[in-house]
């Protein structure tokens, strides 16, 4: 194993592990940054790496790019409230931006309660570790906000694990907890991998490293299986592509489970053993047969059959879950289908399966009793996990934030149940440390249940074009807060609209931290990220959260001399001196945890959950309002529940397909990575271009009841005719940052033709893949639109009206909730 | 002399353009110019229903198969960088031997 820093001739290669910024979620992958002269030169995928071995991205190939790019912000810069919006910035020193902040924070605090502050975040970047900690234990405000409707990523997956399993978050095996890989003796390749709303190989994964099933593709002939409204590259290498109807996919899942208890197809010794409510859950899906899934989703019967035969008589099988799962209102219902999917094999945990975590006990707990930090965790002795004393695994860090901002006294009880929306919605409250984000924009506009006045960006860009719906909404409600400021790397259109100070921080290669995949909820190894060099005046989140810290709430940050202080104190019993000579530890684990009592904190055999299994019928569904058994429901835009809206809005719309390139709304300005993609693209059959006279490359315009917003054709016969896909995350960095451009941030935003407020009964999921649009040809870009233009505010379902806002118009209402 | 070669299971190429980059990276090519370029053959649906998408990334005269990593015992940069690990470096012997067991959808290159 090579060092972790080596001297070539005037270079130095330091051997450290990816997360971000710039944006990433937690894959880790292996980097060698070379750097001469203090400045590094190139970037190269690590072969050491025990997952991606040598592999790399173009995000990570192309660093040097992003980090030197003469538009990043490498000083900190402050500019007047009344010139919000203008290009007035004024550089200045890191005492006078940590004195505004102070100053505005201690003021705020005391005039109207530390409540009236938000600290955002957004999708896995590394700051996701520490928004909370921002929020709970620097600002005091329970206030900590994701500012997607529905909470519409990742958080509803791992919310549902937690109801049903007990915590967690299941992965497909790919040998990543195996110490010698595919060639460790206890792993088997899974036969067949069910892609379920899911593109591994583009998407954004919260730590799967995707090619890692093209690789076993190749050497094991694993096969596949897609649902997908997309024809996918992958798809074209599969046996099945189940190419549904957006938004359907409750309705194929659960007639999955019809076709494989009908006949007899699932592990009965698992299901009497280890699940609950198996019968009940059979019973939910015995009339959604194949046929009728058919109808609804468009597909085949025979090939719905087929696709469920072939998952579940193929053994060891795994189940890769999506994005789909957390981004429709019907997503809970979806979540528990699959997870039921994933058991009933009986390769739960088991190799080639689908893999659960032992570090799964601290969700578990959380969730089950708000006991923090108790759990226990006696996993596989191996040469590295014994270096994590047997009483305290990884710990989770927004567990950490607001145990010690008790502790310490920052927060109190009565403060912290003043987080918005969750009394409303108290299964986001369960597991998920924020706000309920759809009444939080709610609660901006209408200051009820009271005002706020202060809110820091994170990590988070609700303005610009990947995270909210409805960005104009939160513009305008931005724009009247007092204060606001961000940390981040570029200029954004939040920032330009919104903010007073800009904090700059560091990439992935300028900061000493810890990498670790699925958030710790399912680690497959540790990496160190390694400070390789400096740019600018940049610093890490953790050297700010100390600064603001050490200002705010001396009795608990005093305590931490630096960062790495800090880092070790956030890092429970690893060891980051050693972890950072190695770089690398791979977590073993054992598999058929369930079994051997690794993921009970009693170490009893079974699941963290009440009953002990898998709760296929689930009490904490029913506990929070929602039916215990799953059920189908109707996007609520589409020809079955809006069909007079479709004589105006004729396509349904599904957004955000992930290109590799680019992380959301980040690295449009990074030439090598603009090359590839330099336009943003909506997908169209060529039946309907040929019918609108729509030829590839044209530019488009989308428009939905909420706004509209122009992309160019992708003219391919990999969309179904009636379905179009638009591309998310689009704003324009070479342009005009100022009002009302903001980087022509409303040009090209499929998120302004999504609403808020159309979330399911717990408060998850929303339109992003399944929403209504029309199409036609435009000449070209052509002017930005100003957001008052595109200002419709709409509420559809579920709202009762005397909490809504501006609505002029109620489509989808469903009379059970009125 | 020995005479080495690139080959590619075309079957797996993914498309992640990263063999672009990586050798962009490496032999200091200006932005618009390639040593390995991607192709795609866009995807469509044959008379029976089955699709067609395939990737082809190659190298063009620009690229000297890394002599330079080579010599150091590396691999050539596309190579280490491919995410599928769909692209192997090899003798033209070793390369032919590859290609005669893959049997299908793979081609060899020498620049």
């Amino acid at each position: 194993m090579a060092e972790a820093v080596t001297q070539v001739g005037n270079e130095t290669i330091w051997r450290t592990c990816a997360w971000s910024p710039p944006g990433c979620h937690p894959v880790g992958c292996g980097l060698l940054v070379h750097v001469e002269d203090g400045k590094v030169t190139k970037v190269e995928g690590d072969p050491e790496h025990p997952i991606t071995r040598g592999a790399l991205c173009t995000r990570c190939l192309a660093l040097p790019e992003y980090m030197y790019h003469p538009d990043r912000v490498i000083h900190p810069m402050k500019r007047a409230k009344e010139d919000r919006g203008l290009d007035k910035w004024e550089q200045c020193s890191w005492d006078e931006a940590i004195d505004i902040i102070v100053t505005n924070a201690k003021e705020i605090s005391e005039k109207y309660g530390h409540e009236t502050i938000a600290v955002f975040g957004g999708t896995g970047r590394e700051g996701n570790d520490y928004y909370s900690t921002y929020a709970n234990c620097i600002f005091g405000t329970p206030n900590a906000v994701y500012a997607q409707p529905g909470w519409s990523c990742y958080g509803p997956r791992a919310s549902i694990t937690a109801f049903m399993m007990g915590g967690g978050y299941p992965e497909i095996d790919y040998a990543q907890k195996c110490a010698q890989r595919y060639d460790d003796p206890r792993f088997v390749a899974p036969g067949v991998i069910v892609l379920w709303g899911k593109e591994p190989l583009r998407s954004n994964p919260d730590g799967l490293f995707g090619h890692s099933i093209v690789e076993m593709m190749q050497r094991f002939g694993t096969k596949l299986i897609m649902v997908d409204p997309r024809m996918t590259w992958i798809g074209t290498r599969s046996e099945y592509v189940l190419q549904l109807r957006p938004g359907t996919d409750t309705a194929m899942a659960m007639a999955w489970i019809n076709v494989i208890a009908e006949e007899d197809l699932y592990d009965h010794e698992f299901v009497e053993k280890w699940t609950y409510g198996f019968d009940e859950m059979v019973a939910a899906c015995k009339e959604m047969t194949p046929e009728k899934a058919a109808e609804i989703c468009g597909v085949d019967a025979e090939e719905i059959r087929g696709a469920a035969r072939l998952y579940a008589t193929t053994h060891p099988s795994s189940l890769c879950w999506g994005l789909a799962v957390d981004q429709s209102p019907n997503g809970v219902q979806l979540g528990q289908c699959l997870l039921a999917l994933m058991s009933i094999t009986g390769d739960l945990d088991a190799p080639g399966g689908t893999t659960l975590g032992a570090g799964d006990v601290h969700a578990a707990n959380a969730a089950r009793d708000d006991s923090v930090g108790s759990a226990a965790d006696d996993r596989d002795a191996s040469d590295y996990a014994d270096r994590l004393e047997e009483s305290e695994s990884y710990p989770n860090q927004m567990e950490i934030a607001i145990t010690y901002a008790y502790q310490y006294g920052l927060m109190t009880e009565e403060r912290y149940a003043k987080k918005i929306g969750v009394d409303k919605y108290p299964a986001i409250g369960a597991i998920m440390w924020t706000v309920a984000p759809d009444e939080f924009l709610k609660a901006l506009e209408t200051e009820v249940p009271y005002k706020m006045h202060m809110a820091m960006f994170q990590s988070s860009n609700p303005v610009g074009s990947a995270i909210a719906g409805e960005p104009q909404r939160w513009r305008n409600a931005l724009r009247k807060l007092d204060f606001c400021f961000a940390t981040d790397l570029f200029m954004n259109p939040t920032i330009m609209a919104c903010a007073d100070v800009f904090l700059p921080l560091c990439t992935t290669v300028e900061h000493d931290a810890v990498v670790v995949p699925h958030y710790s909820m399912n680690i497959s190894f540790f990496g160190a990220e390694r400070r390789c060099v400096q740019v600018g005046e940049c610093k890490s989140e953790m050297e700010i959260m100390l600064l603001l810290g050490k200002r705010l709430f001396p009795q608990y940050w005093g305590q931490f001399e630096d960062e790495i202080a800090y880092l070790k104190s956030k890092s429970g019993a690893l060891d980051w001196d050693d972890l950072k000579e190695k770089v690398c530890y791979t977590n073993v684990e054992n598999y058929y945890k369930y079994k051997t009592g690794e993921l009970r904190p009693d170490h009893q055999p079974g699941f963290p959950t009440q009953t002990g299994r898998v709760e296929l019928y689930s009490y904490a569904y029913q506990a929070f309002g929602e039916s215990p058994v799953p059920y189908y429901e109707e996007p609520a835009y589409g020809p079955i529940a809006t069909p007079e809206l479709m004589k105006d809005y004729p396509f349904v719309l599904t957004t955000g397909a992930r290109k590799q390139e680019f992380f959301h709304s980040e690295h449009k300005q990074v030439p090598s990575l603009r090359a590839i993609t330099p336009w943003p693209e909506m997908d169209i059959n060529p039946a309907d271009a040929a019918e609108l006279g729509i030829e590839e490359g044209d530019w488009v315009e989308m428009a939905s009841p909420y706004g509209k917003c122009r992309q160019r054709a992708r003219v391919t016969p990999t969309i179904k005719k009636g379905v179009v896909h638009a591309m998310h995350g689009w704003s324009y960095p070479e342009e005009s940052g100022e009002e009302p451009s903001l980087f022509g941030n409303w040009r090209s935003n499929v998120n302004c033709l999504l609403p808020n407020s159309v979330n399911g009964k717990l408060g998850f999921g929303d339109t992003f893949k399944c929403m209504i649009c029309s199409c036609k040809k435009v000449d070209g870009p052509g002017e930005h639109p100003s957001p008052s233009e595109a200002e419709v505010y709409v509420e559809p379902s579920r709202q009762k009206p005397a909490e809504v806002v501006g609505q002029i118009w109620r489509p989808a209402d469903a009379p059970e909730y009125n | 002399m020995t005479q080495y070669a690139l080959y590619l299971n075309y079957e797996f190429c993914t498309g992640c353009h990263s063999c672009e980059v990586a050798c962009r990276n490496e032999k200091k090519i200006p932005l618009g110019d390639f040593g390995m370029k991607l192709l795609e053959d866009r995807p469509r649906q044959h008379a029976d229903g089955s699709w067609h998408w395939d990737y082809i990334a190659y190298p063009t005269e620009l690229c000297d198969l890394c002599a330079d990593r080579v010599a150091e015992g590396k691999m050539p940069s596309c190579v280490q960088m491919c995410q599928a690990k769909c692209l192997h470096f090899g003798t033209i012997e070793e390369c032919a031997a590859m290609l005669a067991e893959k049997g299908e959808k793979a081609a060899i290159f020498l620049p």
